[in-house]
């Protein structure tokens, strides 16, 4: 293979001081507007008992201070636009540039969100023409773009369900929500919340929802299913039609969790699956920078029955022209401040109109090769618990490895930081022991997932090497359990 | 346009090293039925980037800007190039989660210091790495009162934000929890939640909480620059006035802060302060076991990803601002409000909503329908407020507002209403 690939590890080894010990009394940054205004005091303007004694302790810096406090941080942050990035079921793809001059444009990015809708046809049309589009890619009939991330999706469905329960007088009835036991942590927590018990069913030899098993857990108390299809093995739910048919058969709603809709961007859809809801990670899929952990964007598409229960206000044509919001009759009401993470929803839109439905059957297609190339390249080194063809991620596993010479997953993924890598997603699923979920993304080279390869075959033929990693990162290896013991919260809570 | 790097050549090499034949062979194991056939995917065909651009700005020209009075949770404050420029930085913006700190000490610490500089505002001892924004904040700290209380009557001040109530029924359908809304909270109640400044802008007035119950005060970062910080169990306030432009809503920042003794019950992520295995200074996500990973059904919240990097688009801008900054900005928000609201009410058939002192926020009763008034200040380049009832308006002045802006709004007022 022509072309190089390139991963190189973090510079930065010296402590950064925080903003707090760069202080030094009396030095300021900010400046503000003339205003002309007259110049009250604090005592004139508000009741002396409600002021505070004192100004905030914040910092005293320099613009340049700051500055350079951030800049330096930034240099001991991996990130997506510095190298590989294989997390499994993050979907760590590549952020396009355009996406963020999108977001920056002031006609989009100073809009109040209280703004009459007449000021606001470009938000409007922008917001309806993503959630058609996201109906399009799913196979759905309505869309809330207002959930901020995935949880928060997953519990907007999860209240649609009980919505529609309710409306037909079950309610009462419908207690229970089966997970599969290969599911992000989010789905129970989320079922909690909404006020369902979880039940989960466990997966058969192949990676796959047993099929028996979750017919013995369906009945008249079921309200519904949340499954991840492909699921967190990376493992396509070949059953899917007939699990569909029987949860429907007994009054249950399916539940998609979008977590990983990378792999079928043009290839198949929730709706044509049999789902009724499905919550989209437009930070995933659709490529919204996942920003250090946030923010993201969780929109939920839902079939036609179900419509009625969405949060509002919606964006919709207007009769004579024109966009407008509307509320639907039974809106199950807001699930955010506002209209969501909206900046995050034009990066979405953008990113969806750069690729179009060529693009994006492309991405589902470059993520699925990428993954089975590697999955074939690791498959003498490395277990791979469910040897067959994955979909956009698969899960190795250490546990022979460890047997010969203890080498585990933790090991792996901090030796694998050393190489300029970022690590895989470890210890999930749980129910793959010493597990290393991966997942390249369509947006790295064959010479990027080759060296991946390379770099993960030598990790497991020098395991010693591999237990005092990572060496060359900025921090070594962080004593996690006493961060939780003796907890520093902030920087004044330091002993 | 997509960002695909394989050439075919590779394609071809990469099929062959695993045995199929074709791309369509990856799809194995999809029931052929539910494939959808070429055609069937409705998206349209991508664009150059100079073609999507020039769309997505004729969108953004399709809206009008307005001179901004309005406040209701999202306020028109400045925002420093430091700020755009420093929080624009790939490795803030690209990163994910802090799962691998040993190469995400930048946001770690960055998170560590926005806990710190939270609590120092806020008065509390611990702070999240953020939350949505306030509204869910919200909700997150009823479930946190709910659980220290163990009780579900969950009362909730009229003068929250209507909004954010609003949020707070949606997801109170899910716990069960009883929500009762008025001026004063009953006894036997389990939460109390009150704001000040209020929704109406009005600071200082006093609620006291039934014995046993847990209280969520809902704070504003701007004011508490010169105000004294809430008395409570939980701080929760819209963090978006520090760094983050007005955006349509969002994405904004749910700010959270409680007492040492909630910590086992806090929501999200946490960054705590621990030592590398030579001794070095080292930042770490903590307390991880009451997270939605590790506890499943009985985790504290579902919070995953969060807004991290609003989070430390607001540490930096009060970093900027610092300690007489600080000040400094909440003294112009409160000046141009009282210059704003005298002007104002001298309007004739322009009242008073109330006499209580405000702070950058106050509410007018207007002699015609509030939202006729908005219409007709549009036309002639203002946001003039948000409607709060009929004939009544919620107006905002942030430092933002100049003399000559706030002397031609009320002018343009008192003409629209005359």
């Amino acid at each position: 293979m022509t072309g190089a690939a390139r991963s190189i590890p973090l510079m930065g080894g010296d402590e950064e001081p925080t903003i707090f010990e760069l202080s030094s009394p009396g030095r300021r940054a900010a400046s503000f507007r003339t205003t002309d205004l007259p110049d009250w005091s604090a005592e004139d303007l508000v009741p002396a008992a409600l002021l505070r004694p004192a100004p905030v302790d914040v910092a005293e810096v320099s613009e340049r201070d700051v500055v350079g406090h951030f800049t330096r941080l930034t240099h001991r942050q991996y990130s997506v636009d510095l190298g590989a990035y294989p997390l499994g079921s993050c979907t760590m793809k590549y952020n396009p540039k355009a996406c963020d001059d999108a977001a920056s444009l002031p006609g989009l990015a100073n809009v109040h969100p209280a703004t009459p809708p007449q000021y606001t046809q470009g938000w409007l049309e922008l917001l309806l023409a993503l959630g058609d589009t996201l109906c399009a890619v799913t196979g759905m009939h309505d869309i809330t773009l207002q959930p901020p991330a995935g949880a928060s999706g997953e519990l907007t469905g999860l209240l649609l369900m009980r919505a529609f329960h309710a409306d037909r007088g079950e309610a009462e009835q419908r207690t229970k929500v089966i997970i599969p036991d290969s599911a992000h942590g989010t789905n129970p927590a989320s079922v909690t919340l909404g006020g369902y018990e979880t039940v989960t069913v466990p997966s058969d030899d192949r990676g796959c929802v047993d099929v028996a098993a979750l017919r013995e857990r369906l009945g008249p108390d079921v309200a519904g299913i949340m499954l991840t299809n492909p699921n967190t093995l990376g493992l396509f739910e070949e059953d899917i039609v007939e699990i569909a048919a029987a949860v429907h058969a007994v009054g249950g709603l399916l539940y998609y969790d979008g977590a990983n809709l990378n792999a079928i961007l043009g290839v198949v859809r929730p709706g044509d699956m049999g789902f009724d809801i499905v919550h989209m990670n437009l930070h995933k899929t659709f490529a919204v920078p996942h920003g250090g952990g946030g923010p993201g964007a969780g929109p939920v598409a839902v079939s036609e029955r179900l419509a009625a229960y969405l949060p509002g206000p919606l964006p919709r044509r207007a009769e004579g022209g024109g966009f407008e919001w509307f509320t639907p009759e039974k809106s199950i009401g807001r699930v955010h401040g506002w209209h969501g993470n909206a900046l995050a929803l034009v990066r979405a839109y953008t990113y969806i109109l750069l690729n179009g439905g060529d693009g994006l059957r492309r991405v589902a297609e470059a993520a699925v090769l990428n993954a089975n190339w590697l999955r074939h390249a690791l498959r003498d080194t490395y277990d791979i618990p469910y040897d067959r063809p994955n979909m956009h991620e698969f899960v190795a596993s250490t546990t022979s490895l460890k047997k010969a010479s203890g080498l585990k997953a933790i090991d792996v993924a901090k030796r694998l930081l050393e190489e300029g890598f970022h690590a895989p997603t470890t210890y999930f699923p749980l129910i793959v022991d010493e597990a290393l979920m991966i997942e390249p993304t369509e947006t790295e080279s064959p010479q990027t997932v080759a060296a991946l390869a390379d770099a993960l075959i030598r990790i497991a033929n020098d395991p010693d090497d591999a237990k005092d990693a990572p060496r060359t990162t900025p921090v070594s290896r962080v004593d996690e359990a006493r961060a939780a013991r003796h907890l520093i919260p902030t920087f004044d809570a330091r002993p | 346009m997509d960002y695909v790097p394989h050439t075919e050549a590779e394609i071809a090499s990469m099929l062959g090293d695993i045995g199929l034949a074709s791309l369509d062979d990856l799809w194995e194991a999809i029931p052929e039925a539910l494939r959808l056939a070429t055609g069937d995917f409705d998206v349209r065909p991508g664009l150059s980037e100079p073609d999507t651009l020039a769309e997505v700005e004729r969108l953004a020209a399709a809206n009008q800007s307005l001179l901004c009075f309005a406040g209701g949770g999202a306020h028109d404050h400045e925002v420093p190039a430091t700020v755009r420029r420093l929080a624009f930085r790939s490795e803030f913006v690209t990163a994910y989660t802090p799962y691998q700190p040993e190469v995400a000490q930048g946001v770690l610490q960055a998170l560590f210091e926005y806990q710190t500089l939270l609590c120092r505002l806020t008065g509390m001892e611990v702070a999240n790495a953020s939350l949505y924004d306030g509204a869910t904040a919200l909700v997150e700290a009823v479930n946190l009162g709910v659980a220290a209380s163990g009780n579900q009557r969950v009362w909730v001040s009229d003068r929250v934000n209507p909004q954010w109530v609003d949020v707070v029924r949606t997801f109170a359908a899910g716990t069960g929890h009883q929500l009762e809304i008025g001026a004063t909270p009953p006894d036997g109640v389990g939460v109390v939640v009150v704001q000040s400044p209020d929704y109406y802008g009005v600071v200082g007035q006093d609620i006291t909480a039934p014995d046993g119950a847990k209280t969520v005060a809902v704070f504003d970062p701007v004011a508490l620059g010169l105000l004294r910080p809430p008395v409570a169990d939980v701080a929760v306030g819209e963090g978006q006035p520090f760094g983050t432009p007005l955006s349509f809503g969002g994405p904004y920042l749910g700010l959270f802060a409680t007492h040492m003794e909630h910590v086992r019950r806090l929501p999200g992520r946490l960054v705590g302060e621990t030592v590398d295995t030579e001794g070095r200074r080292a930042y770490v996500t903590t307390l991880r076991t009451r997270e939605q990973d590790i506890r499943r059904e009985k985790a504290s919240s579902n919070v995953c990803t969060n807004q991290t990097l609003i989070a430390v688009a607001w540490a930096i801008q009060l970093s900027w601002l610092g300690t007489s900054g600080l000040r400094d900005l909440a003294l112009r928000c409160a000046r141009g409000t009282r210059y704003t609201r005298e002007a104002t009410l001298a309007i004739d058939g322009i009242d008073a909503w109330s006499d209580a002192p405000v702070f950058r926020e106050f509410a007018v009763r207007l002699p015609i329908n509030a939202t006729a008034v908005i219409e007709r200040m549009a036309e002639e380049g203002f946001l003039a407020g948000t409607a709060i009832g009929e004939d009544a308006m919620l107006i905002a002045v942030t430092e933002r507002r100049t003399r000559d802006e706030i002397d031609r709004y009320v002018a343009t007022l008192q003409k629209v209403i005359s």
